[in-house]
């Protein structure tokens, strides 16, 4: 009878200290899940998913408010890792906010621009440099692709270039699986 | 003289077709009528051009310099005038073009004014920098800038290993090289030694080459100090780095880590010849070894120009019907190429010509039925069988933990799977998929940044004005307070229309430019970009408002 | 497509293919030991096997031929049919192939995804469900004395033996002889001593083993298994019942005696080897095998059922991923880190 009691106290304590343990080990701090959440969305600030950018986005699916397929430029590969880590289902992409696009860069037409600044006004990430009626150039390396700039100019000089495929960033390609036959490929 | 080998994990055994072209003699350079040279043609950053169109070059004239410390000089390979600087169709995977110098020959090959150099008359890292400026780079496949390699910075390398294994099926130009080419070979490891102060000097040489192994001897017998040559066993990938380290010393290269970590530095035998070409004739890295083989009528090895395309190689080796593809390198690594257009690169050792008889189609691929042979067969004994099941499933990160990034993509997994699985491709598409999401990580990261500034600096200026516009009022109503008439509201909207008649101003000017120049009017638009435009707008507005909120009621606080 | 351009001459077809010649001396001793019905029931099984194959693969929309080719349906098919009663009545041919093939195989993905041995869970299946019939062992040839024609052995297998004369023909294997016997508290010693047990497997069971070794040292020789699973197999067998034996001979079968009875042969070389279902790492598949040879006695001794192989496996199948995760080995770059390297 004593043994048993002494067994089930050691056990307790046993588990209470791995227990503690693990609590100090694997401690999280302030709202990771926002900051998790924020990690994955790509950071375009294009608003799309209809907040003001890409951390109030998180924090509104860390409190669930909002739904995880609300960004368009994060695609569905962005939707599968929200539902990983909240450990939900996958859905589609909420067609009525946009189809996804290739990734672009603005470019000015430095011509035609006027130096109104506008669209440095627009820019969520400062990618755009001029100054008070000097030409305008975006920086591509910078810039997001998210179109916030294209609508404000007045002189509609800058449009989205896609960014093309060149040799540095240049990617292996899933290999073709010919498994099954075409048939059901289609079908699936 | 016998010094103990070590037995590396796995290695196939694919049939050799080394006697093919090993048999005939070297065939000198063809000088072919253009010349088309890549300006990325080792790893790092490609060379910067530094030749205009229409200029007149020389051969050995540099026409790209070395963009950084991991990049290399290009140089023109006969004397000729630049007709482009443009992209081109360059011998990579990728079938994408790349930034090349064109140059039209004049057939006179007239050499630039070339300068040996005196390595004992300067100090190491000047001659490395001449090493870099004259253009050499690993050979061997991996195009390393050789200067890098020869600096042995904090690491000490007291061990040099010259690689003349050559174990890719096919390929005979380095075999043909120590044959002939020995003793040149011997004072480029004079130059290595020098620059990296190693100790001790190994040459490791797969057995089924016994005349390069004689002729290496021979060569290592009349030197002054003592260069070991070592015929290894003939196993593929015996003639990898990493391989052929273990087998000479029995070390391993830390995973992730580089063999000068563990006082190693390996060059291969063509790197070597190249380096003392540089040195003694001051003559940079214009020519190579290549192996035209395969489905040709005569397979040889050929002294080739950098820069010649490798259809003017295939035509003198005599064309035959029936070929299926051009391969640059061997059968188990090599490079499929869209055409035979492309030029040779200094990563160039070997032009293979496929034919369905040589290269029959591999048999359909089937599942993976874990049978392990992959894994027996693996150099760097990892798991392909799970790299592959992890790879495929996308999920990277597993894939990582089962150490991807020590694949050296040799085939051998790819060669013994009885399912005839594309193995090494699945590796190749994960590490680089790896790459791009750590790019896109970086670019994302960086984004937040400029964003989270950005809302910094938003919140600052609005602060900053509305002390500003606290401090205006006070100051105002100590005016009111002393009876004088308030201006000061009427300046600021006065301000801003000042402002707009700017803008208005400039918009005429911009417009009557455009009218001129090709209208890219909201008139034109398509409907469809008409819609976009408008869902930005609408995506706008509702920003700005949403945006506005809390601070304006923060404000009202 | 990128590197390699060539490939060796493995291929699954060749893998399989010697699998099944391996498997020849075991089937010859058979037919010479029990007399040719297991012909028919190979045969039978073969059909239904090849037959579901297609059928399923055209179901999931896969190509037939190159599938079919592969033979490992016909693999599945011989151990199924190795390892029944040699009088076994068709429809529990029929019944055990077609659970390995369309729900052991084709459900869990097709060849290279399912996680337990197929011709295994036909097994248990028809073991659990149909325990009487399991039992239809012809008795071997030196006991019985006369051998069931190949007409018999039709007539038995498709029904058409009368009852009594069945029961005749077939006798209870040594494995359960000894079950029985003590059950009803014989000694070990008592039981053995009737002449259904050898020389030291049974009689005629210990040279179907026998010829199994033969098949499986085959195998081994042409490099399409590795050492470790059948050795570990066996060794797992041989000090569990040694073990036993040795703490109360009386009760415990001796250990050559559990390692001659047929099954744990054809089990060691032929079906713990599956590579799909099995371990994949070398320390892995010493884990693997070692843990199926301890549990087959362990079921052997205390299970409700006459032989312990088929659990065993399937028991082990299910650790296969843990046991795997567990035993990666060290990658190159990995082993002599730590080694001083000036020398
Ligand atoms: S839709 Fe745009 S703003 Fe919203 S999370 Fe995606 S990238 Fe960020
Ligand atoms: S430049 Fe234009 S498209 Fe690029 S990030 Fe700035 S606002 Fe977005
Ligand atoms: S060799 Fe092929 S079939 Fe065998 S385990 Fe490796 S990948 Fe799978
Ligand atoms: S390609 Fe990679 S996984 Fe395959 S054998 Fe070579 S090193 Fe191993």
């Amino acid at each position: 009878m004593l043994a048993a009691i002494g067994v089930m106290v050691l056990l307790a304590v046993a588990i209470g200290l791995v227990l503690g343990w693990s609590a100090v080990r694997f401690k999280v701090e302030g709202n990771p899940l926002a900051e998790k959440v924020d990690a994955i969305l790509p950071q375009t600030q294009c608003g799309q998913c209809g907040y003001p950018g890409c951390r109030p986005y998180a924090d509104a699916i860390a409190s669930g408010e909002a739904d995880i397929n609300r960004c368009v430029p994060g695609g569905e590969d962005v939707v599968k890792k929200l539902a990983d880590l909240l450990g939900v289902d996958p859905k589609p992409l909420d067609g009525a906010l946009g189809e996804p696009k290739p990734k672009s860069v603005a470019f000015i037409d430095e011509q035609a621009c006027i130096g109104c600044t506008l669209c440095i006004q627009a820019c969520p990430v400062d990618a755009i440099v001029g100054a008070a009626k000097q030409m305008h150039t975006v920086i591509a390396k910078e810039c997001t692709g998210c179109e916030l700039c294209v609508a404000p100019c007045p002189v509609n000089c800058i449009s989205m270039v896609p960014i093309e495929e060149d040799l540095p960033h240049w990617k292996w390609k899933h290999p073709v699986v010919m498994m099954k036959t075409v048939r059901t490929e289609t079908r699936a | 003289m016998s010094r103990e080998l070590f037995t590396f994990h796995g290695g196939v055994h694919p049939p050799e077709h080394k006697s093919e072209s090993s048999g005939r003699p070297l065939h000198p350079p063809l000088l072919p009528r253009e010349l088309v040279i890549p300006l990325r043609q080792h790893l790092g950053n490609p060379a910067k051009p530094i030749v205009e169109v229409g200029q007149r070059v020389l051969k050995g004239q540099m026409i790209g310099e070395a963009d950084g410390y991991i990049s290399t000089a290009v140089h023109a390979s006969s004397s000729g005038v630049v007709t482009a600087v443009e992209m081109r169709p360059v011998p990579h995977v990728s079938r994408l073009p790349d930034l090349c110098v064109v140059i039209e020959t004049d057939g006179q090959d007239e050499w630039i004014e070339r300068t040996p150099l005196d390595p004992h008359a300067m100090s190491l890292a000047d001659l490395r920098m001449h090493v870099r400026d004259l253009g050499i780079a690993g050979l061997g496949g991996a195009v390393f800038p050789s200067a890098v390699k020869l600096d042995p910075g904090a690491h000490h390398c007291p061990v040099l290993i010259i690689n003349g294994g050559e174990c890719e099926p096919w390929i005979t130009c380095d075999d043909l090289l120590m044959r002939t080419r020995a003793d040149e070979i011997m004072d480029g490891v004079a130059i290595m030694r020098h620059l990296l102060g190693s100790l001790q000097i190994l040459v490791g040489i797969e057995e089924n080459k016994p005349e390069a192994i004689a002729a290496m001897q021979a060569a290592a017998a009349r030197l002054d100090f003592a260069v070991e040559v070592v015929p290894v066993p003939t196993i593929y990938p015996g003639g990898g780095a990493k391989q052929l380290i273990y087998t000479l010393t029995g070390k391993e290269v830390p995973s992730g880590k580089l063999s000068t970590d563990i006082g190693i530095q390996v060059f291969n035998v063509g790197t070597a010849q190249a380096l003392a070409r540089a040195v003694r004739h001051g003559e940079p890295l214009i020519s190579r070894l290549v192996t035209v083989t395969g489905h040709v009528l005569r397979p040889q090895n050929y002294e080739v120009l950098i820069g010649t395309p490798m259809r003017v190689l295939i035509a003198e080796a005599g064309e035959r019907d029936g070929a299926t593809g051009v391969v640059m390198g061997g059968p188990m690594m090599g490079v499929p190429l869209a055409s035979a257009d492309v030029a040779v690169v200094k990563a160039t050792n070997c032009v293979l010509v496929r034919s369905a008889e040589l290269f029959p189609p591999l048999p359909r691929e089937l599942p993976c039925i874990r049978c392990t042979r992959c894994a027996d067969a693996c150099p760097a004994a990892l798991q392909p069988q799970e790299l592959f099941r992890f790879a495929k499933a996308g999920d990277f990160g597993r894939a990582q933990e089962y150490h991807l990034f020590d694949c050296i993509e040799c085939g051998c997994c790819n060669y013994v799977c009885p399912s005839h699985i594309p193995l090494v491709d699945y590796y190749r598409y994960a590490k680089s998929e790896i790459w791009a999401r750590e790019k896109e990580k970086r670019a994302a990261d960086l984004a937040r940044e400029r964003h989270e500034f950005r809302q910094f600096r938003l919140e600052r200026e609005k602060k900053e004005k509305a002390e500003k516009l606290a401090a205006k009022t006070q100051a105002a109503r100590a005016q009111a307070a002393s009876a004088q008439p308030a201006e000061s509201p009427a300046t600021a909207p006065s301000e801003a229309d000042a402002r707009k008649a700017l803008i208005a101003a400039a918009l005429a000017r911009a417009q009557a430019k455009k009218a001129e120049t090709a209208p890219r009017n909201t008139e034109h638009l398509t409907p469809e970009q008409q819609r976009t435009i408008d869902e930005i707008e609408a995506r706008r507005a509702k920003i700005r408002e949403l945006a506005h909120q809390p601070l304006e009621t923060e404000e009202k606080k | 497509m990128p590197a390699p351009f060539i490939t060796g001459r493995a291929s699954v077809t060749q893998v399989m293919g010697w699998v099944l010649i391996a498997l020849l001396p075991g089937i010859a001793v058979y037919v010479w030991l029990f007399g040719p019905g297991i012909l028919i029931t190979l045969g039978m099984a073969t059909v239904t096997a090849l037959a579901a194959e297609a059928a399923m693969l055209k179901a999931r929309g896969y190509p037939v031929k190159p599938f079919l080719v592969d033979l490992s349906a016909v693999v599945t098919a011989w151990l199924l049919a190795l390892s029944l009663p040699s009088l076994a009545p068709w429809w529990l041919i029929v019944t055990g192939t077609l659970f390995a093939i369309v729900v052991a195989k084709h459900l869990y993905g097709g060849l290279g995804q399912n996680v337990f041995n197929p011709a295994m869970v036909g097994y248990a299946v028809l073991i659990v469900s149909f325990p009487v019939q399991m039992t239809q062992w012809a008795g071997p040839l030196a006991l019985t004395g006369e051998s069931l024609t190949l007409a018999q052995s039709a007539a038995a297998i498709f029904g058409g033996l009368p009852k009594g004369t069945l029961d005749a023909v077939t006798m209870a294997t040594p494995l359960d002889t000894l079950r029985t016997g003590l059950l009803q508290q014989h000694t070990v010693d008592e039981v053995m001593v009737q002449p259904i047990f050898g020389q030291f497997g049974g009689t005629g069971f210990e040279w179907l083993a026998v010829a199994f070794l033969a098949g499986g040292l085959l195998m081994w020789a042409r490099r399409i298994i590795g050492w470790q699973v059948p050795l570990a197999f066996l060794a797992g067998v041989w000090l569990t019942a040694g073990f036993l034996h040795f703490y109360d001979a009386g009760r415990f079968g001796a250990p050559w005696f559990h390692l001659f009875a047929p099954s744990v042969m054809l089990g060691a070389f032929f079906i713990a080897t599956d590579p799909v279902s099995g371990s994949t790492t070398p320390r892995g598949r010493l884990i693997f095998g070692f843990g199926a040879g301890l549990l087959t006695i362990v079921i052997r001794t205390w299970g409700g059922f006459p032989d312990g192989v088929a659990f065993a496996i399937l028991l082990m199948n299910v650790c296969v991923p843990l046991i795997d995760q567990y035993t990666q080995p060290p990658i190159y770059g990995a082993t002599r880190t730590g080694k001083d390297t000036q020398k």
